[in-house]
């Protein structure tokens, strides 16, 4: 563990991640907890050929505006930029009008592959890659297309489909403060994926709207200790 | 005449379900505005994929906050003894048992309560989010949906054509023109918009239909 983990700014925090990287990326949807600036950043550098674990896909900027007037920047950006060969998660696209995402186009034009995961065994499977479990057996997606080369297993009488655990490259994960050594704490619903991937990568790298001493964070709150963190970047809100 | 619910007043019907002290998920699209209908006395914990227990109604855009939001990308309002928790602990509570009702959208529902609500012909990038999860762990699965399709073709079916969510989950379907309970003796027409009848509803579902010896008018 590096002694200083405070880097300077977003472009030197991804400066080494290589083309073909794997890299899960925090967040929930296109709001809240998205680590936005290392994203833009990530696609700044331009690593190309990579695999993405995110929930979902983004709907990218220009697609954004029909949401938000003026546009937002999300996850979609990579796509859009043609820098991911994999995406694994469970919206890559929405249901209303498509294409709703650069990732359902790339997909229908067979530029992407998409691994499909319920989002709980999402979670799950990056929770097992950080705690060094070699996966876990769940009810969701028996009976489903989801089951489709996995062992089953009935406990008690109910159908289990195993599901192996997912670990990355990088991490890119967003918190509202940290401490110098990397403590995280969250803000409202921007805690979903990013406390889950902190420690599911070689590398986590985390974006902070504030950065602070040690021993000013309550311990008694702490979200993430500081061991499955590398990198802190303060990005102020 | 003859008259059809329209999204809101589908969501007040399937709020009139949400018993005092329940734990309730609301999918993605119309079951979000159950969050504005929950009957009064009563007291509903909402729980959102995202990582939050306890959320109000949706938010008006001057309450907008895009770190108090739905999974639904919906911004909320905040509540006391609200709390917050990060996905992995989120799904525990989903398929562990711990919520006691979802609402879902549906494309299909079957006869014997297969959900299909992800995926559909032509669109194989579509995700299910969190919905496999919700429809296999909640105690209580209600549908909220159209009866047809745009182009008048049924979506209650003997088998669903679309990809499957979950087998066998589904408990309540309240469409636009009828409420329908799935039991084990089949699906029970039990409450029919204004207007219609009974032999009507059947002739715009795909699968037979079991008349409620009360069968009623969809009460609000």
């Amino acid at each position: 563990m590096p002694v200083n983990k405070v880097v300077n700014n977003c472009d030197e925090a991804v400066a080494d991640i290589p083309d073909g990287a794997t890299i899960m990326i925090g967040g929930f949807g296109s709001f809240g907890g998205l680590p936005i600036n290392l994203i833009v950043a990530l696609a700044n550098q331009g690593a190309r050929n990579l695999t993405l674990i995110a929930n979902m896909g983004g709907v990218g900027f220009e697609l954004s505006h029909r949401i938000k007037p003026g546009g937002y920047q999300d996850l979609g950006i990579l796509f859009e930029n043609g820098q991911v060969a994999k995406f694994i998660g469970s919206v890559p696209a929405l249901g209303g009008m498509p294409p709703t995402s650069p990732l359902e186009r790339l997909h229908n034009e067979g530029k992407i592959e998409i691994e499909m995961v319920p989002q709980g065994t999402l979670a799950e499977r990056i929770r097992c890659g950080a705690g060094g479990l070699g996966g876990f057996y769940t009810p969701v997606g028996a009976g489903t297309v989801i089951e489709k080369g996995k062992e089953k297993k009935v406990i008690d009488g109910k159908e289990y489909i195993l599901e192996l655990p997912l670990y990355a490259d990088f991490a890119l994960i967003k918190a509202h403060h940290a401490d110098t050594l990397g403590n995280l704490v969250y803000k409202g619903t921007a805690r979903c994926f990013n406390p889950v991937m902190a420690g599911a990568a070689r590398i986590t790298i985390v974006e902070v709207d504030k950065l602070v001493e040690p021993g000013q964070l309550d311990p008694e709150v702490v979200v993430t200790p500081h061991v499955y963190v590398d990198r802190i970047v303060e990005v102020p809100g | 005449m003859k008259s059809r619910l329209d999204e809101q007043t589908i969501a007040l019907r399937a709020a009139g379900e949400f018993t005092d002290g329940s734990v309730v998920n609301l999918g993605y699209g119309m079951p979000g505005l159950c969050a504005n209908f929950v009957p009064e006395g009563r007291t509903v914990f909402f729980q959102s994929e995202n990582g939050i227990l306890g959320y109000g109604s949706l938010a008006t855009d001057t309450e907008k906050d895009y770190e108090m939001i739905n999974a639904s990308d919906q911004p909320v309002t905040a509540l006391p003894g609200m709390c917050f928790f990060d996905s992995a602990v989120s799904f525990d509570m989903i398929r562990g048992g711990h919520v006691d009702i979802v609402v879902l959208g549906a494309y299909q529902v079957s006869e014997k309560g297969d959900l299909a609500n992800w995926g559909r012909p032509g669109r194989p990038a579509t995700g299910m989010g969190g919905g496999m999860d919700l429809a296999v762990g909640a105690s209580k699965v209600i549908v909220t949906m159209l009866h047809t399709t745009k182009e008048g073709e049924p979506r209650i079916l003997r088998e669903c054509t679309f990809p499957l969510t979950a087998r066998q989950c589904v408990d309540l379907i309240i469409t636009d023109l009828a409420v329908i309970e799935i039991t084990r003796d089949g699906l029970v027409l039990r409450e029919i918009a204004l207007g219609w009848t009974a032999p009507e509803i059947q002739a715009v579902t795909g699968a037979e239909l079991i008349s409620a010896a009360d069968l009623k008018e969809i009460e609000l």
